[in-house]
């Protein structure tokens, strides 16, 4: 129904940058007549989550736009696609941690981001190296998303990789922040697999690694 | 008039933040971390006592020979003063604890804290004072306030202070209404003590951080009433946050200066800036970590070459602080460039 449809794409972004959430959520019911929730998800909201990450690097939408509206799309899809949906992506195991930071925003955009795409995931919070590393092994994680604001945090990565590694963990690392930004070879430089420099790049990443490397 | 030749730190800066060339282009190194190295002691230590940043900084200015003192602590020794807590590591900034304002009704209870009753903030102004008895008016000496509409991020956290923004206009006046009161305090404070001038911490207000619309209603007006009452020179830094599109604006809160990201293209960061506002920046702190020495030459010359013709510009970092992990070697390579490519005029690319 909502297939090739800019038009109400472009609609539904001007409603979550202007946070207009009853609009948003019109927008959204309507689309959802003819349509599964799945559908919805795929062809409304990763293409303006997508679109509204394109206008934070271009610099045409602030965070603070990117934070409000990533969670008024969680909110909205949490009434049609609830955590316990089994059409939700709950596997492979999926986690987002800090990594001994205490600046949480692009953790928590990530996750709302990628729980508006229909990805479940846990939160792991702030981590230190050890702690991270024993999690992901525990819990078998197959995808640990790391978002970073200090340098400090993002060199640790390395550490990270070394050790799950050791530890013989297979998870591949997803990093993002402000330090892979300024610095666009530093994910590379700390071993991490992929680099997401938008919420709506995390979803990518995380899509391709689930469709063809795990 | 100065002969060009014999110009002082103070005077080299002075002239560019008129509009006008001195003898060459001004750099501020903003090390603030780097003094402990210095001194062969942790972070954590280094900021325990006033004395200890003052011989770091006067030893990076005599090491490094660069135009300013820069006694700033950590950003949450401010946060310190209402009450929250600092972490330190052993290889980067101290960042602030838990959030303060653990509930939007918290902000109801925050009282303006004395700038005299905080150990952290007097331990500052100790420093300030004794940098300006070793150097009088030969070398600015630039202080640190943040602004009142950026503290929140250190009070509460982003996601909560968003949310305020937005959603609670009338709690939010109330905590502007008391930071504006601390960051003049705070400000005048460091002034009185013999700081030359304020650089005003304002990540916050760039258009990277929260729409322009959204800032002319909020930001801006907090920055106007605040600067207008800081009886100084101020500088706004928007700590690698983007600035070209509110420009005009920061022009119209009064200050003198901004401090720009290394995102945006710094010749048309200056042009727009062209006798509004003075450009520092913008080297990029993070890259920087990984320079080589040719490779901090050809930058430093690449900023003169986008940025320095007709004064109004200091070379400086993106972020108002050079990360930790930076190579004294680069720093020593980014001050010899300066003397060899930064002398005035520089009309032709170098």
């Amino acid at each position: 129904m909502i297939e090739t449809d800019v038009r109400v794409v472009g609609e539904f972004i001007d409603k979550l940058l202007s946070l207009d959430r009853l609009g948003a959520e019109d927008i959204l019911d309507r689309a959802r007549q003819n349509t599964s929730p799945l559908q919805v998800v795929e062809e409304l909201i990763i293409p303006a989550l997508e679109e509204v990450g394109r206008g934070w690097e271009q610099g045409s939408v602030a965070l603070a736009q990117v934070y409000m509206g990533s969670r008024i799309c969680e909110d909205l899809v949490e009434l049609f696609l609830p955590s316990s949906s089994p059409e939700r992506t709950s596997k492979p195991l999926m986690a987002i941690s800090l990594l001994d930071d205490y600046h949480g925003l692009g953790k928590t955009i990530v996750y709302t981001a990628l729980r508006a795409s229909g990805y479940e995931l846990m939160d792991y919070g702030r981590l230190t190296v050890a702690e991270l590393v024993r999690r992901v092994c525990a819990d078998s994680t197959r995808i640990i998303l790391i978002s970073t604001l200090m340098l400090r945090s993002a060199l640790q990565v390395r550490e990270v990789k070394e050790m799950l590694a050791a530890a013989g963990c297979q998870a591949k690392i997803v990093v993002g922040g402000a330090p892979f930004r300024f610095d666009p070879r530093l994910w590379q430089e700390v071993g991490a697999d992929a680099m997401g420099a938008t919420a709506a790049d995390a979803i990518k990443v995380v899509t391709h690694i689930i469709e063809e490397e795990l | 008039m100065i002969p060009l030749s014999k110009m002082s730190s103070m005077e080299r800066v002075l002239t560019t933040l008129g509009h006008n060339e001195p003898d060459r282009v001004p750099f501020f190194l903003l090390l603030s971390l780097h003094g402990a190295r210095e001194l062969g002691m942790t972070i954590r230590e280094y900021f325990s006592r006033p004395d200890n940043v003052v011989e770091g900084q006067l030893r990076m200015l005599a090491k490094y020979n660069h135009d300013c003192l820069y006694p700033f602590f950590y950003a949450s020794i401010e946060v310190e003063a209402f009450g929250g807590e600092t972490i330190f590591y052993d290889d980067g900034p101290p960042n602030c604890g838990a959030p303060i304002i653990r509930l939007q009704s918290d902000i109801g209870e925050l009282r303006v804290p004395e700038i005299e009753k905080s150990a952290g903030l007097a331990r500052v102004l100790t420093a300030i004072t004794a940098l300006k008895e070793k150097v009088g008016d030969e070398t600015p000496i630039i202080a640190v306030a943040v602004s009142p509409f950026s503290l929140p991020v250190m009070q509460m956290g982003f996601a909560q202070y968003f949310e305020l923004i937005y959603e609670s206009p009338e709690l939010f006046d109330r905590l502007m209404a008391v930071n504006e009161e601390f960051c003049v305090s705070w400000a005048n404070a460091q002034l009185n003590a013999g700081a030359t001038a304020i650089c005003y911490f304002d990540p916050l207000a760039s258009p990277t951080m929260i729409s322009r619309e959204m800032y002319l209603k909020t930001g801006f007006e907090v920055s106007r009433r605040t600067l207008a009452r800081i009886n100084g020179p101020t500088a706004t830094h928007l700590a690698s946050g983007h600035c070209l599109p509110i420009v005009d604006d920061l022009t119209a809160t009064g200050t003198a200066a901004v401090g720009v990201s290394a995102l945006e293209d710094l010749s048309e960061i200056k042009e727009a800036c062209r006798n509004k506002l003075t450009v520092i920046g913008n080297l990029n702190g993070v890259e920087m970590r990984s320079w080589t020495v040719a490779q901090a030459e050809q930058k430093v010359k690449d900023a003169i070459n986008g940025a320095a013709a007709g004064g109004g510009f200091i070379l400086s970092d993106n972020h108002g602080e050079i990360p930790w992990q930076v190579d004294e070697e680069v720093l020593l390579a980014i001050s010899r460039a300066v003397r060899q490519w930064g002398n005035y005029p520089v009309g032709k690319k170098i």
